[in-house]
């Protein structure tokens, strides 16, 4: 059986043009042949490809597949035998246990449902006020900029304790080094702005400390430099998964436009919604793996040092575990999709990233009645594959002022 | 039916408090699940099966006796 296994040769690179919100067809025709396919990595190193809904939970509930940045290879890119150094110290997504604890530990009660709900005011408040700014400046708008970005911005930039002068900067070097399309020169020099940053703010906290996550920190055994990295793994993973949400979940609803009648019309939709738009979008779309041993996955034998793909959005599209996976249906109660991840690592932040879209997505729909695409849709810029995080680079709109 | 919880595995994602809240919290102090109704009302019991199967580090068990 192990002959006639689907083989997957190369990722794309592209999504089918016409369907921005679907996963790239090669993936989707990996899956329909089997959760599990191979796929060679670059300089012939034999990985996998996982598809299918029930194998990447249960790649992702399995410590002895490890998160190790240093066992990681790229999946397109050849960079030969080099030696991959381990994450940097606070970087903890990228680490396994005990020393992925180390730090997610002191911060789980940081970011809990009854603390992030307690931010609601605060982000209806941010929210009004962007809307407000939009509504005085006219249609068209750019949601991204005007929208999308600027409310988880200076939701984890007030968290951390990121003084308000410093942010529009510090913003556009986390941006670069996100969207997948900056030069590697240009990447370096935005990353080491940013690192360079966050240990002059982590100096100053441990100096004056403020009414913040960080500042509470200082008060543990974390050194500076790890606090450094847990400040960057914050903004890293908080800035730009929310704001293209947001920016492409409000594409999706234009797209669907009785499921934003839907949405508009039954407050009571939002929490259903968010869910859906998580399942459906799945932004942030794959992660990897490194299986530590040899392990039997999907009637195959995984061995020890086998890199895997672990394709979200493909999961959350199987029609095994969702009934028309790519029906966008806000009315949708199945539950467990993977768009924040399953095991250790799942999302930290998710009730924070719950309680932003909870809030801004509703409260645009209502600002905005006649809230429509300033382009055609074919028209609307996206992200490459290649980027970590999939979104729209800009989203123009417009409406009946 | 009886919930137990493992707070060593405890993750603290929060699934379990979105799930059924009145059944599960977190602690303010480390963020890790506590549970407020060891014994659920019938009502919740779907739920808290649920809750079960979404906790992302299986620190969630269920029982049927009173001791497990
Ligand atoms: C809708 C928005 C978001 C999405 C879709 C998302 C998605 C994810 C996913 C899929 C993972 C797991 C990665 C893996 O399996 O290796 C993850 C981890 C993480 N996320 Fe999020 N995230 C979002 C928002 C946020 C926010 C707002 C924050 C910060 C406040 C955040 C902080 C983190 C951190 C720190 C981790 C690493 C957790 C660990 O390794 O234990 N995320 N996120
Ligand atoms: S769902 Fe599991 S990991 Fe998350 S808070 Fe509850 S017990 Fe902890």
């Amino acid at each position: 059986m192990g002959e006639s296994l689907y083989a997957v040769t190369t990722m794309p690179t592209a999504r089918q043009p016409g369907c921005p919100f679907d996963p790239p067809a090669e993936l989707t025709d990996a899956r329909r042949h089997g959760p599990i396919s191979r796929y060679t990595f670059p300089g012939g190193r034999p990985g996998w490809l996982i598809t299918g809904y029930d194998l990447v939970r249960s790649v992702l509930a399995e410590p002895r597949f490890s998160s190790r940045k240093e066992l990681m290879r790229h999946p397109t890119i050849d960079y030969g035998d080099i030696e991959i150094p381990p994450a940097p110290p606070g970087e903890f997504l990228l680490m396994d246990e005990p020393q992925h604890s180390r730090y997610r530990k002191p911060l789980i009660s940081k970011f809990t449902v009854r603390r992030m709900r307690l931010l609601t005011e605060r982000v209806e408040r941010i929210t009004a006020d962007h809307l407000d700014a939009m509504e005085e400046a006219g249609p068209p708008a750019d949601l991204v900029t005007a929208f999308a970005k600027p409310i988880p911005a200076i939701m984890i930039c007030e968290l951390l304790g990121v003084p308000y002068q410093d942010r529009g900067s510090f913003q556009e070097q986390v941006d670069s080094f996100m969207n997948g399309e900056t030069s590697d020169e240009d990447l370096i020099a935005a990353y080491t702005a940013t690192q360079d940053y966050l240990a002059g703010l982590v100096a100053a906290k441990r100096a004056n400390p403020t009414d913040d996550v960080l500042s509470d920190l200082t008060d543990s055994d974390l050194t500076d430099e790890e606090l450094k990295g847990i400040a960057l793994i914050l903004l890293a993973a908080g800035l730009d998964t929310t704001a293209n949400m947001l920016a492409l979940g409000t594409f999706a609803l234009l797209r669907n436009p009785e499921q934003l009648a839907a949405l508009r019309a039954d407050p009571a939709l939002a929490d259903g919604a968010v869910e859906e738009l998580l399942r459906y979008l799945s932004v942030a779309k794959t992660f990897m793996r490194t299986a530590l041993e040899d392990v039997e996955l999907g009637g195959q034998t995984i061995k020890a040092g086998s890199p895997v793909i672990l394709s979200y959005h493909t999961a959350n599209r199987d029609p095994e575990r969702f009934a028309d996976p790519h029906v966008l249906d806000l009315r949708r109660r199945d539950g467990g999709h993977l768009a924040f991840g399953h095991g250790i690592h799942q999302c930290l932040g998710q009730q924070l990233a719950r309680v932003e879209m909870r809030v801004a997505f509703p409260a645009l729909v209502d600002r905005f009645p006649t809230l429509r695409l300033a382009v055609p849709p074919e028209g609307v810029a996206l992200r490459p594959e290649t980027a970590d995080i999939y979104g729209v680079k800009s989203l123009p709109v417009t409406w009946d002022a | 039916m009886r919930i137990t919880v493992d707070a060593e595995r405890c993750v603290g994602s929060g699934m379990c408090v979105l799930t059924v809240g009145e059944v599960f919290d977190q602690c303010q102090d480390d963020g890790k699940v506590i549970v407020l109704r060891p014994e659920p009302p019938a009502e919740t019991q779907d739920a808290v099966r649920e809750a079960v199967d979404l906790c992302p580090a299986a620190a969630i068990a269920l029982s049927a006796d009173r001791r497990p």
